[in-house]
């Protein structure tokens, strides 16, 4: 009677408890229904770059690739610009490459920006943020690492120092 | 397992007060009436402490725990409705930011502790789960003794049991048939053994608060199942006039789904017309008659690639009013709001400012400017600087709060043939600024404006789990509330007939229900106990 009371009172709670945390699981990853993780694929993209050329993302398979979501209006996307264009100039020849999707911003805005700080990556141009949307961008900026099998192996929110981008690129470095 | 033989014969499990067969009281110092909420039945968690399974399951079993739950839910649950809710604030808007800059450090806090997103956080989620947990336990452990002590009782009770009960009395020489007949009259279910008698109605109303729970049980799955893949989508969609947008979470392996807004529609009711004049000549201001979104639905093909132009497939188009959803699939589009006259395009002329003669006229998007306007004639404009939301920053410097053109300002450079060089001007709305002695100057020339239409996308599976959970939670309700558990025992002691009765709510009609049985037999009327002793 003993055993019998223990599994059942062990078997409801963990039933329950399995629930619950499957629940904040979903809450967590599944709210936006598209929160781009590590571990996930990176999901396909086509955008138009800032000088007009088309960017695919599978075309980068075989390269690691530094995803950054960012608007010129952000103070943190604008202080990191600069890390990342010296330490793309390192890092190309290695194999990565940066993309530096822009969130619904004008051609005008953008390229005054990127002349300003002789940006030389792509910058793709996500008028209607549908790849915003994709990778379930909350703040920017926001960057994605993805490996050269197309993998998500990295995600952050933070404004990076140059330190951290040098470690980001060596991760996914192929 | 140890049990408790009473002297009646029944055994009843460790840590029973009162006997679940005749009432005895199995220790000395039980009091009877107090005992009688569970049957003075053991609540099984007080008597098993071994296990760490066994803790947790004693901590969940105490309904003192769960009313905290309840009270902390409910304090949580209000501090969420102090400032807006994530999904409620400006889309396009970074919410960190945002709380802070709109309702002080107060703001910041909620935002850092997470306030913003209460409902769906994963605290408050471990707590809703927590009185789950809490309603499910504290039910079996009561309901389960309960239920058994109710079908386990017999006719014949213990003497103590019956002395003890609030209402009581001593009678001599009654006619047990008659009782017997009256309480049946009365709807009493009679059962007799050895000449003594028990009369019990209702007994349903007992297992009101444990149908209740069943309710908020399935209720609390139907709110756990919003956040399955698939049962529930709640996501708002702005879309600008004559404009194309995505519809979130609406892709599939089928495709996604688009939406275009043909025309926003905004009608007032007329205050000159008579059958609304005297209605509305109390009211300030105009008052909304519609809000409209008529809007064209499509589809891409199912292998299309996120960014790309999409391909899309015209399904049909429709209507959207308050209350008027826009239907298809599982989805439904509701008018949410709106926002009229977004700037769209704005125009200039260059003039020479001595002669006011004009030079050309450019229109420029808001939402996509043109880096060269060329006017003709060697006259041309070049936009250096474009500041969709215009604001000076700390360093007063010229900048932009985001990408929304609400306040927009340009740094223009104009080209003549007199002035081959350029001049330039910062040009924003009221504001006109030049470096230098200008000889040209862009005046302003017009704005064209565009509504905005913002719609709920709505999925929801669960509505129905919730609404059953909600009508299993009522009948509960109304079970234990509307009815009562009644029971008088009759018992023949040697030469004397003893009578004792109980209920678990509304004692008034059940001694309405004595009295009639007094007037009808010899029994003597029940004295109340608790009256005699105030």
């Amino acid at each position: 009677m003993k055993k019998k009371r223990f599994w059942f009172r062990s078997a409801l709670l963990a039933i329950l408890v399995i629930a619950i945390g499957y629940t904040i699981y979903n809450s967590i990853y599944e709210d936006s229904g598209t929160y781009i993780k590590k571990g996930d694929k990176a999901p396909n993209f086509v955008l138009t770059d800032l000088n007009g050329n088309r960017v695919e993302l599978e075309d980068y398979r075989g390269k690691g690739v530094f995803l950054n979501f960012w608007g010129t209006w952000c103070k943190p996307c604008e202080r990191e610009m600069p890390y990342m264009q010296r330490q793309y100039e390192t890092y190309k020849k290695q194999g990565v490459e940066i993309l530096a999707v822009n969130v619904s911003e004008t051609n005008v805005s953008v390229k005054n920006f990127a002349d300003r700080y002789r940006l030389s990556f792509p910058i793709p141009m996500d008028k209607q943020r549908e790849v915003t949307k994709a990778y379930g961008i909350g703040p920017i900026p926001t960057t994605i690492l993805i490996d050269k099998n197309g993998k998500v192996v990295g995600r952050t929110s933070e404004s990076l120092s140059e330190e951290k981008i040098i470690s980001f690129m060596e991760k996914i470095k192929p | 397992m140890q049990t408790i033989t009473c002297e009646c014969g029944h055994s009843n499990p460790y840590g029973t007060s009162l006997c679940q067969a005749c009432g005895k009281p199995l220790e000395n110092d039980v009091e009877v009436l107090s005992s009688m909420r569970y049957e003075g039945s053991a609540r099984r968690s007080q008597t098993y402490k071994k296990t760490i399974v066994d803790h947790i399951w004693n901590f969940f079993s105490s309904v003192r725990v769960g009313v905290w739950l309840i009270v902390i839910i409910l304090v949580a649950a209000a501090i969420g409705t102090i400032f807006p809710q994530e999904t409620f604030i400006p889309p396009n808007v970074d919410p960190a930011s945002h709380y802070e800059s709109e309702y002080g450090t107060l703001g910041l806090i909620y935002y850092l502790l997470g306030f913003h997103n209460l409902y769906g956080s994963w605290w408050f989620i471990i707590l809703l789960g927590m009185l789950g947990l809490s309603i499910i336990i504290a039910s079996l452990d009561r309901g389960i003794p309960l239920y058994k002590a109710l079908k386990t009782q017999r006719v014949t009770r213990h003497d103590q049991f019956m002395k003890n009960q609030r209402l009581f009395s001593v009678s001599k020489e009654v006619e047990i048939e008659e009782v017997k007949y009256t309480l049946e009259s009365l709807r009493y279910k009679v059962r007799e053994e050895n000449g003594n008698l028990f009369a019990e109605k209702g007994r349903f109303s007992r297992w009101g608060a444990y149908v209740n729970h069943v309710g908020l049980i399935i209720f609390l799955t139907g709110g756990m199942l919003r956040f399955f893949p698939g049962m529930y989508v709640d996501d708002v969609l702005w879309v600008r006039e004559g404009e194309k947008a995505s519809i979130p979470g609406t892709k599939s392996d089928e495709g996604q789904y688009y939406l275009e807004n043909n025309e926003f529609i905004l009608e007032m009711y007329d205050k000159e017309e008579k059958k609304f004049n005297s209605a509305l000549s109390s009211v300030d201001g105009e008052v909304a008659k519609n809000y409209q979104s008529n809007v064209t639905l499509y589809k891409t093909e199912p292998n299309h690639t996120i960014g790309e132009e999409p391909e899309l497939i015209k399904v049909k188009d429709g209507e959207i009013r308050v209350n008027e959803p826009f239907k298809f699939d599982s989805f439904a589009l509701y008018q949410t709001d709106f926002k009229l006259n977004e700037f769209n395009k704005m125009s200039f002329e260059l003039e020479e400012k001595s002669t006011g003669k004009k030079f050309g006229k450019l229109t420029v998007d808001l939402h996509e400017p043109e880096k060269k306007y060329d006017l003709g004639n060697g006259y041309r404009v070049e936009i250096e600087e474009y500041f969709p939301n215009f604001i000076l920053n700390e360093q007063k410097q010229p900048s932009t709060i985001n990408n929304l053109p609400d306040n927009p300002a340009f740094v223009f450079s104009m080209y003549s043939p007199q002035t081959p060089k350029g001049e330039k001007a910062f040009v924003g709305i009221q504001k006109n600024i030049e470096a230098g002695e200008n000889k040209f100057k862009m005046s302003f020339a017009g704005i064209e404006t565009k509504d905005l239409t913002a719609l709920t996308v709505r999925k929801d599976h669960t509505l129905w789990i919730i609404a059953l959970g909600g009508i299993i939670f009522m009948i509960g309700v109304t079970q234990g509330l509307y009815w009562n558990y009644r029971r008088i025992w009759i018992k023949q002691n040697q030469e004397e007939v003893w009578a004792a009765a109980h209920t678990n709510k509304n004692w008034y009609g059940l001694k309405k229900d004595l009295e009639f049985l007094a007037d009808k037999s010899n029994l003597m009327p029940l004295a109340d106990k608790e009256v005699n002793s105030k």
